[in-house]
């Protein structure tokens, strides 16, 4: 084989089973203190609620668990090993200081109910960090409730339809572009608008005159996302903000690709009038194999009576409170405040930041997506010639003749000691690989990334097999997903 | 910038081979008359120190030194210390949904360890690898009885939490669900027979907690009864897992929609949070939220995948049985790893520890003020009914640093001055015999100052 893998050396790892295989009656990681208080009889308080036996749950002892969970972590990729560059994602460095100051004791164990007088610090840090989002997204109010990106969409086309319905007619349809993200369509739908699809011109970018045409007054919103899922910042934003004006429509702007923009540009700065970010995207809150996210909804003064309830209010003493009297709010869209201790790792990002470090990630986040076009031009088709903000997308095209996808060409890349870029997205790209490399990447890692890339790519030509068949380093190959769908096995069940 | 990885030559290298001269050029795209020239008006940057001592100063704002009789939904218990060990690592804290599961393996199998072990304790058959919070899992999840009955109309419990109810609200508001309320009744307990003349033959779904929103468990089994008479299904929202340790699952439910807090997450000022749906097999399509399946390799090897995603919104897109995404992976881990820890054993005792607390608690109150619904069977919360407004006496409980019960006013006026008190296994026995001490020295007042009134008048 030609290739020279530079990041990666397979090493040995441990083989682990399932936690309930390791469990035997006896072993415990347990100890409660003594009882200070008398005994009860479970029977005599529960009487038939008592519960008898807790099934399957394991019994097992403090070192089986680290070793178990450990030797687990052992099989992750993250960005503590290395790039990850899922376009759209924005998987960026998580700063170590904002998980130590999310556990301090009076933040980590605050109650949502405890006294107004003695939450002030977290009311605070509720206020502090929805004043520097305003800021930053350039909007005139916030909400933090949202439990994540979706959830603020949702949260956002309720404030939408609220403010139409304010004018006496809330509207039938959002206008969705081509290319958005799965949950654009899915959350109007449950915010009870059908869903009209907008195509994408030649350049990528939302279609004028398709636009123009399917604007009317039927339409409560267009939801944007910009930079686009191409990483193509729509030039003509403020014609398109507009063309939905002049008609009474709202320009919603999802705010996944906001790491493109801050402190460069602010989009309540051109025409957006509502929009959510993703703490856990732009502002460094861990992904943790999946959550927690955190939404909040910027929007536009004309919004504000819409917010969800309850929003934060400074009283005439000066101290801050939650206020609840709010007529004409959408009401709650999660119990208590939001996911509070992704604010508090957002706020820490932001400070250590400052206004010169996030303009510096901006640039950085572009600067680098450039660097790896540039480096892989002409190893890779790329479908749009747009300019590129913080994120490329090429396609398979060229690799397509010999057989191989974008999914192959990812699986590859596994074996060079990357995580792959997201595949098969936006969907008006065949076969695409969507590249988001983010600020985190010093040039020698970015350097390795479009070697692996160049030499996949070659590989292509001489060898394919070897990229059909990839992985080849990791411990399990490719799954039968096939199979996993057809006959679902959703748990384990003991041996019978 | 310290977590930029660059250096000005590295950029301007970069910058070169890109051909172009500056890194403004990159930025062209944007309409010069909206570029933000000059900087955020955000503070400058600071030290690590710094930052540290600002999240200090808000933690002294934040009571952290208060003993708390709060519960209502977010449970104090103890969470072991490896759980923030095991979590902490950054191949667990930093990895991304698990789309490749060759490089995923291991938050897959936690996450199918976790489905197991939410199935062991719930008494369903399948459960998903975790929702936003309890309050948002119960609206999607009567949302999923919605489209499985394709009926409409809900009946809700007046006992479930005020705030999953104005969740659900808002769910509801622009799907057609119309809401009903089925009040509670003298013991705390839903009122069955009101309950049964609520059901309509276009009821979807009855939602209901058990330990409800005053700590009561339910008569599932009964309540079942009525809505599967009627063709509704039964959901039961479960608010303290810890109950489980000790109280018979709500297995005659049809899905479960649970908030996981209490097994190992911080209460952290209200989330983040792990909320779950559970159900039987036979629903498993209209479930909402990502689920794992076990699958083999191309050499029979055991391995995970994410399965059934063709109800999700990244394929199905508006057709899809919700918009999540993102859901409360991490938090779903510190759960995982809490019920590996406690275990068969261990839950239950834990469990046994909150009832026996409780116990005590509920009999010393019960002393000077009145303790309601103490005929129906209880977890680790009761309702205490004082002479006296409860946020009076709470504020003389602060000046002892603790914090009273949680005030009922706001979301059952009709219960008059009542209070929500909860206790752990991390509640002692000194705290609750200052707080019961307190609540009867106010009882004892209110009580000294009627007589007062009362020999004004004979006078």
């Amino acid at each position: 084989m030609k290739s020279t893998i530079r990041k990666a050396t397979p090493q040995v790892n441990q083989n682990e089973g399932l936690i309930f295989e390791k469990s035997s009656p006896g072993k415990a990681a347990w100890k409660l203190p003594p009882l200070d208080v008398p005994e009860v009889d479970a029977a005599k308080l529960l009487g038939e609620a008592e519960r008898k036996d807790l099934g399957n749950m394991p019994e097992v002892s403090e070192i089986e668990i680290i070793r178990h969970f450990t030797r687990l972590s052992t099989w992750n990729y993250a960005i503590d090993l290395g790039m990850y560059p899922l376009g759209s994602c924005t998987m960026k460095y998580n700063p170590r200081v904002n998980e130590a100051v999310a556990r301090v004791e009076g933040i980590a164990n605050g109650h949502p109910y405890q006294p107004e007088k003695i939450s002030q610090g977290a009311l605070y840090i509720i206020k502090t960090l929805s004043e520097q989002l305003i800021e930053i997204t350039g909007m005139d109010a916030i909400t933090l409730q949202p439990a994540a990106g979706a959830h603020g969409e949702m949260t956002g086309l309720l404030m939408v339809r609220a403010y139409h319905q304010s004018k006496g007619n809330a509207r039938k349809k959002i206008l969705i572009p081509d290319s958005a993200h799965g949950t654009n369509p899915a959350t109007a739908a449950m915010v009870n608008y059908a869903v009209e699809n907008l195509k994408s011109d030649s350049r990528g970018m939302v279609d004028f005159a398709a636009l123009a045409a399917q604007m009317n007054e039927d339409v409560a919103a267009l939801m944007l996302t910009n930079p686009n899922t191409l990483g193509v910042f729509e030039q003509d934003i403020h014609k398109i903000a507009d063309i939905l004006h002049a008609k009474g429509g709202l320009l919603y702007m999802d705010g996944a690709n906001m790491n493109a923009l801050v402190g460069k540009v602010r989009p309540g700065d051109f025409g957006v009038d509502v929009m959510h970010l993703n703490l856990h995207k732009t502002f460094s809150t861990p992904h943790g194999g999946g959550g927690p996210g955190s939404g909040p909804v910027a929007i536009k003064k004309a919004l504000e009576p819409f917010l969800p309830t309850p929003v934060v209010i400074t009283k005439p003493d000066g101290t801050l409170a939650f206020n609840y009297d709010r007529p004409q709010s959408v009401g709650r869209v999660r119990a208590f405040y939001g996911n509070f201790g992704m604010f508090v790792r957002a706020l820490a990002y932001i400070q250590a930041n400052g206004p010169d470090g996030l303009r510096q990630t901006t640039e950085d986040a572009v600067l680098n997506a450039n660097y790896i076009r540039k480096g892989l031009m002409g190893s890779y088709d790329l479908p749009y010639s747009t300019p590129t903000m913080h994120e490329v997308v090429f396609s398979d095209r060229l690799q397509m003749k010999k057989g191989v996808r974008t999914m192959d060409i990812a699986k590859r890349l596994i074996d060079y000691g990357f995580h792959p870029y997201t595949t098969a997205f936006p969907l008006i790209v065949p076969g695409a690989l969507m590249i988001e490399p983010t600020e985190s990447e010093s040039k020698e890692e970015m350097d390795l990334f479009i070697d692996a890339m160049k030499s996949i790519a070659e590989e292509v030509e001489e060898d394919p097999q070897t990229v059909l068949n990839a992985p080849h380093s990791t411990r399990v190959s490719r799954l039968d997903e096939t199979a996993a769908a057809r006959k679902p096995v959703l748990r384990w069940k003991p041996a019978s | 910038m310290r977590y930029l990885p660059k250096s000005p030559a590295d950029r301007k290298a970069m910058l070169e081979a890109i051909g172009v001269r500056s890194v403004d050029d990159l930025f062209a795209a944007i309409p010069a008359e909206y570029r933000l020239n000059r900087d955020l008006n955000i503070p400058r940057q600071m030290a690590e120190s710094e930052i540290v001592d600002f999240f200090r100063q808000r933690s002294r704002e934040n009571g952290e030194d208060y003993t708390s009789f709060l519960g209502a939904g977010v449970y104090f218990h103890y969470r072991p210390v490896i759980i923030d060990s095991l979590i902490s690592r950054g191949e667990f804290l930093t990895a991304y949904t698990p789309y490749q599961a060759e490089i995923s393996q291991g938050t897959l199998q936690s996450i199918f360890e976790f489905q197991t072990m939410i199935c062991e304790l719930t008494g369903m058959e399948v459960a998903n690898a975790s929702m936003y919070d309890g309050s948002t899992a119960a609206a999607e999840a009567v949302m999923m009885a919605v489209r499985l009955t394709g009926r409409r109309s809900v009946v809700v419990a007046r006992s479930l939490h005020p705030e999953y109810r104005e969740v659900l609200a808002t769910y509801a508001t622009h799907q057609g669900m119309p809401l009903a309320i089925a009040d509670f009744a003298n013991d705390g307990r839903l009122n069955l027979a009101e309950l049964e003349k609520s059901i309509t033959p276009e009821t979807a779904c009855l939602i209901i907690q058990s330990p409800n929103f005053f700590g009561t468990i339910e008569d599932v089994a009964a309540i079942a009864e009525i809505a599967h008479k009627h063709g509704a299904m039964l959901v039961v929202s479960i608010a303290e897992m810890v109950s489980l340790g000790i109280v018979e699952p709500p297995r005659q439910a049809d899905i479960i929609a649970m908030e996981a807090q209490s097994f190992g997450v911080p209460m952290g000022f209200g989330g983040p949070y792990c909320g779950v749906i559970a159900t039987r097999e036979k629903y498993v399509r209209q479930m909402p939220g990502r689920l794992v399946g076990q699958t083999v390799d191309k050499q029979g090897r055991r391995g995970f995948v994410l399965t059934l995603a063709t109800r999700e919104q990244h394929i199905r897109r508006e057709r899809a049985t919700s918009n999540i995404c993102t859901n409360q992976a991490l938090i779903a881990l510190m759960v995982n790893i809490f019920m590996t820890v406690y275990g068969k054993v261990g839950l239950k005792e834990l469990a046994k520890q909150n009832l026996a607390k409780t116990a005590y608690a509920a009999a010393q109150f019960a002393k000077f003020g009145k303790v309601l619904f103490a005929a129906a069977p209880r977890f680790n919360e009761f309702v205490v009914q004082t002479s006296e407004d409860p946020s009076a006496i709470n504020s003389r409980l602060l000046g002892h640093k603790m914090i009273g019960g949680l005030p009922l006013k706001k979301f059952y006026p009709e219960l008059g001055h009542a209070a929500l008190w909860c206790c752990t296994e991390l509640t002692t026995r000194t705290a609750i015999d200052t707080a019961a001490g307190l609540v009867a020295e106010s009882e004892r007042s209110v009580r000294a100052s009627r007589d007062e009134d009362v020999a004004e008048v004979a006078r």
